[in-house]
């Protein structure tokens, strides 16, 4: 008898994570300083998670509106109206989802119709591209380059348009580089999502992680409210990665369209944690601020560092992670991590994971300690010295 | 330039190459902003804190409200004074509320210290009266929890 496949052929076509392997390398190490973390180093400010007991307390232990607590997506709008100086309605423009990654899902399975292509800058965050496929589309990389620092050219996505097109997916700040886009170069994918009516689906959940430049919402740019599911979180603002919490926002709609997906699948994000980001919206500033002057003194010293020992990096201006050249070693970028990881005892992801543009280029993620920091430019400093290329 | 203090405030080691990188201010304005800071006593000192239970050694800590009258022309001030030339008052702060003067003692045993609060500080010229509290347990020091803070348990790869 003809063994049936168990497995889907759309979840069998999504290539196995190739990271998996370096966890298994890890646990079986000691004195292992990682840069390869995707989070803040710092627990949740200590009146954001008060926050969240004290609604344990007072019995808030069911169900939400499948939108989200009002109270919650109130704050939201507030939020973006004095940020972004955007008009949301929370009663019908707001949704709270479970971490911005359930809103990059809800996104592409509202929009996409089968065989739809959506257009992601490589390289990007690993979801965009398996959500894409999930959702039944086709993923369209449009390769960005350290000469540009990483920033997505609004030609370049101009160039990869045609009839089946139906979004774009930005994600900057630029996980895995650090990228930040400017204004002028936003205004430019704007025409061109307004030329050819397509969606934005912008990740914006690094926002407020940005070092001397401005952070423009891609939703504020004339004309694009109506196309843009702008995706906001407190996963790395707020140091809140465990809690689960995001939101999306974008016209009625859309908004209709992704919360019949989230409500059979998910029903509601996480009360306690909702609880906790009305706080955290509230009066969580401060901490914010304190949190990204300390990541800035550690890029400083990562940026700097990096570049002395020989591995080129660009200054990025946004997240928290750099993203080194590693072409001096000769070494590909997955040979280079595991490498660094039984040689030195310091873990980075391979930049090819987050698509073929990255290879050549190590993440590094610098939320961590400064001791830490140093440490681990030490190590990789003699790891280059031993595999410079001749 | 603020964030220089921040910084060497948080860790006095920390070097001015450090600062410099750290700050992106230009080296030689960190080394000439701390040599100024250091002469006009904007900079006091630098120290380390101890943890000296870790060590053994028993310190005695006490809070001396101490209740005094203000003189003519100089307030607190020269009662101040009097108090803090002593080196048993570690700490003396002019507060509101029910009593004037906060005083931390610090002495060997608490003999010692209720000696230097009974026969030093109590009788003196314009002290009204004083209530002592000795220190039992130390939880947290200027921003430093003594048992350590847990960090946060991440999962050391995640793309
Ligand atoms: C670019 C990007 N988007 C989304 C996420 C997921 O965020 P959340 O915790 O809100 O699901 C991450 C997490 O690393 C990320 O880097």
């Amino acid at each position: 008898m003809k063994k049936r496949d168990l497995i889907s052929k759309r979840v069998k076509d999504i290539p196995p994570s190739g990271i998996r392997r370096f966890f298994d390398i890890i646990a079986s190490m000691d004195g292992v300083i990682s840069l390869g973390v995707g989070e803040p180093d710092f627990v949740t400010p200590w009146h954001i998670r008060e926050a969240g007991i004290y609604s344990l307390e007072k019995g808030y232990t069911s169900y939400t509106s499948n939108y989200g607590l009002l109270e919650l997506r109130e704050e939201i709008a507030r939020y973006l109206k004095v940020r972004h100086n955007l008009d949301y309605d929370p009663e019908r423009e707001l949704l709270v989802t479970v971490g911005v990654s359930e809103g990059v899902d809800l996104a592409l399975r509202a929009i996409v119709n089968p065989g739809d292509e959506v257009i992601i800058p490589d390289p990007s965050y690993v979801s965009y591209t398996s959500c894409t496929v999930l959702a039944g589309g086709v993923s369209v990389p449009v390769p960005t380059t350290i000469e540009n620092d990483f920033k997505v050219k609004a030609q370049d996505i101009d160039k990869r348009i045609n009839p089946r097109t139906k979004a774009i997916l930005l994600g900057y700040p630029n996980n895995p580089t650090g990228a930040v886009m400017d204004r002028e170069e936003l205004l430019k994918v704007a025409e061109v999502a307004q030329r050819h009516s397509l969606i934005v689906i912008s990740d914006e959940v690094y926002e407020r992680l940005v070092y001397g430049v401005e952070h423009t919402c891609f939703a504020s740019l004339p004309g694009m409210k109506e196309r843009t599911i702008l995706l906001g979180g407190f996963s790395k603002a707020y140091a809140m990665t465990g809690w689960r919490l995001g939101y999306a926002a974008a016209t009625e709609e859309i908004i209709e369209a992704m919360m019949k997906i989230h409500q059979y699948t998910m029903m509601c994000a996480p009360t306690m944690a909702q609880m906790a980001a009305i706080k955290a919206l509230k009066d969580g500033e401060a901490q914010v601020q304190e949190m990204v002057a300390e990541y800035n003194q550690r890029r400083r010293v990562m940026v700097k560092g990096l570049n002395d020992i020989g591995l080129t990096c660009f200054e990025p201006r946004g997240a928290f992670y750099t993203f080194p050249s590693i072409k001096s070693t000769g070494l590909s970028s997955d040979e280079f991590a595991e490498r660094l990881l039984l040689e030195e005892r310091v873990a980075v992801i391979p930049g090819s994971t987050f698509g073929q543009c990255g290879e050549g280029y190590v993440r590094c993620c610098y939320a961590t300690s400064m001791a830490e920091i140093e440490e681990a430019l030490e190590r990789m400093g003699n790891f280059v010295k031993r595999h410079r290329a001749i | 330039m603020n964030e220089i203090f921040r910084i060497l405030e948080q860790d006095a080691r920390k070097t001015p190459e450090q600062i410099a990188t750290m700050t992106g201010i230009p080296l030689a304005q960190v080394e000439e902003t701390i040599k100024k800071a250091e002469s006009d006593r904007t900079i006091l000192k630098y120290k380390t804190m101890v943890n000296w239970d870790k060590l053994g050694e028993e310190q005695v800590w006490a809070l001396a409200e101490v209740k005094v009258t203000p003189q003519r022309d100089v307030g607190f001030d020269a009662i101040a004074e009097r108090i803090y030339r002593f080196p048993e008052a570690r700490t003396v702060y002019l507060i509101s509320g029910t009593y004037d003067l906060a005083v931390f003692v610090v002495g060997k045993t608490m003999h010692e210290v209720a000696g230097f609060v009974s026969e030093k500080l109590a009788p003196l010229e314009g002290v009204q009266g004083t209530v002592t509290h000795f220190l039992l347990k130390r939880y947290k020091e200027d921003g430093e929890i003594m048992d350590g803070e847990e960090g946060p348990k991440r999962v050391p790869i995640m793309p």
